[in-house]
């Protein structure tokens, strides 16, 4: 991952909502390099939102510890991350235009008011409207511009894009990467549309029932895959790592992690990220991988 | 200052990596003229501001341009072309040979896609690439 310093740094994570539930994390470790874009994906209940929220301090964790922007607690610079939840916490009473002038009391020193308001402006949306006549992905565009605003050195994206059509995604990840491109920032941000993601994002951390099941750059996971069809069994390609398989015609394609070169008469083929992921969710047993120290 | 003049076209299902499809378009734009030396690429942040890619696969693509020799990065300044892909004027001769080509490919009762596959292949024989 790049830059020397994590910018976020977990170590066995686990949190417990009640003694009954099986806990939402269950010892997550992972890193995100100094200005990367990280994908935060994994199925519902997989404990993304709960990671997010101690990342953000929110919350604290039950064990283990996060460590933002060069090992720091989240509390310590709080004024440095942006925090976008997906109830997007905005006072419905408002205009646009108070809700900026609060935020830039809230961020006294870091607060860029005229980026904020281009933020708006440009989505079309009248600074004299209140938050509660605003459509979904109005307020979306508005949180956007409140935790752009804030020109952070980290952002945290709780599936940011959810209430958007497709251009205005287009436009709310446009406006990311160009902080990203200006600022160095980096990027948490959980998502389902591993399509969009394949275009943004440098880190991959997948989360499956509250652990880290793959974590690193993206190219490094893809090299470290291969997707294998051949006529024989799933047993002919004991000597690898095998993730997931299943019945090709009379053969087998497998996602595998190969441990030198493959039997004869089986072709492989690089999967895309969407494959990869696919697969890891077809085979929740199928063992972990963390890059993301390399 | 020289305007940027070109916009990249990100095509999310044409199976070519991001960056290539940047270092594709920016060689058309030379070759076509729609560049020429010393003027300014887009900056990485026009690029993704307008394309919603990640910043380092712009700049993935501009280094591979450099290292090409095609462009150089003026600190501070941006990304300059330093010099044009302009090698076969339309009137060198190369370019009748070829429309004559094609002309007696579809007299032959060859479909677009043969004429494509055949070009292809000769392609490949001719210039070998390192495997994608």
């Amino acid at each position: 991952m790049t830059g020397a310093e994590p910018a976020v740094e977990a170590s066995g994570l686990v949190k417990q909502f009640g003694r009954r539930r099986p806990a939402a994390l269950d010892g997550c470790s992972f890193q995100v390099g100094a200005g990367s874009v990280c994908a935060l994906v994994g199925p519902n209940g997989a404990g993304k939102s709960t990671l997010l929220d101690l990342a953000a301090g929110v919350s604290s964790p039950t064990e283990g510890s996060i460590r933002l922007l060069g090992g720091h607690t989240p509390g310590e610079v709080r004024e440095r991350v942006s925090y976008l939840a997906q109830d997007k916490q905005l006072y419905p009473q408002l205009t646009v235009a108070e809700t900026l002038r609060m935020a830039a009391g809230l961020n006294p020193g870091r607060w860029d008011a005229r980026y904020a308001a281009d933020v708006v402006e440009q989505g079309g949306v009248d600074p004299g409207t209140r938050v509660r006549r605003l459509s979904g992905g109005q307020r979306t565009r508005v949180a956007l511009a409140l935790a752009l605003g804030k020109r952070p050195d980290l952002l945290l994206l709780d599936e940011p894009m959810a209430a958007l059509d497709p251009l205005a995604r287009k436009q709310f990840t446009g406006l990311l990467m160009a902080h990203v491109a200006e600022h160095g920032a980096t990027v948490l941000l959980s998502s389902h549309d591993l399509g969009e993601l394949t275009d943004t994002c440098d880190d991959l951390v997948l989360l499956g029932q509250g652990r880290v099941r793959l974590a690193g750059a993206t190219d490094a996971l893809l090299d470290a895959h291969l997707l294998a069809t051949g006529r024989g069994t799933v047993e002919d390609l004991s000597a690898h790592t095998v993730v997931d398989s299943r019945a090709a015609g009379r053969g087998t394609t497998a996602l595998l992690r190969p441990a030198g070169p493959l039997p004869d008469g089986w072709s492989t083929a690089q999967p895309s990220l969407e494959e990869l992921v696919v697969h890891y969710l077809g085979a929740p047993d199928a063992p972990p991988l963390d890059l993301s120290a390399d | 200052m020289t305007e940027p003049r070109i916009e990249y076209r990100i095509d999310r299902r044409s199976g070519v990596a991001t960056y290539v499809q940047i270092i594709q378009q920016t060689e058309q734009a030379l070759r076509l003229g729609l560049l020429e030396e010393g003027d300014q690429l887009p900056t990485a942040r026009a690029v993704v501001e307008a394309t919603a890619v990640n910043p380092n696969t712009v700049l993935k693509a501009y280094r591979e341009l450099e290292r090409k020799g095609l462009v150089e990065a003026r600190r501070g300044m941006g990304t300059f072309v330093r010099r044009g892909l302009r090698t076969t004027p339309v009137d060198s001769g190369l370019h009748a040979d070829l429309a004559g080509w094609v002309r007696r490919a579809r007299e032959a009762g060859l479909e677009r896609d043969d004429v494509t596959a055949l070009f292809s292949s000769l392609l490949d024989e001719h210039f070998p690439q390192e495997a994608r």
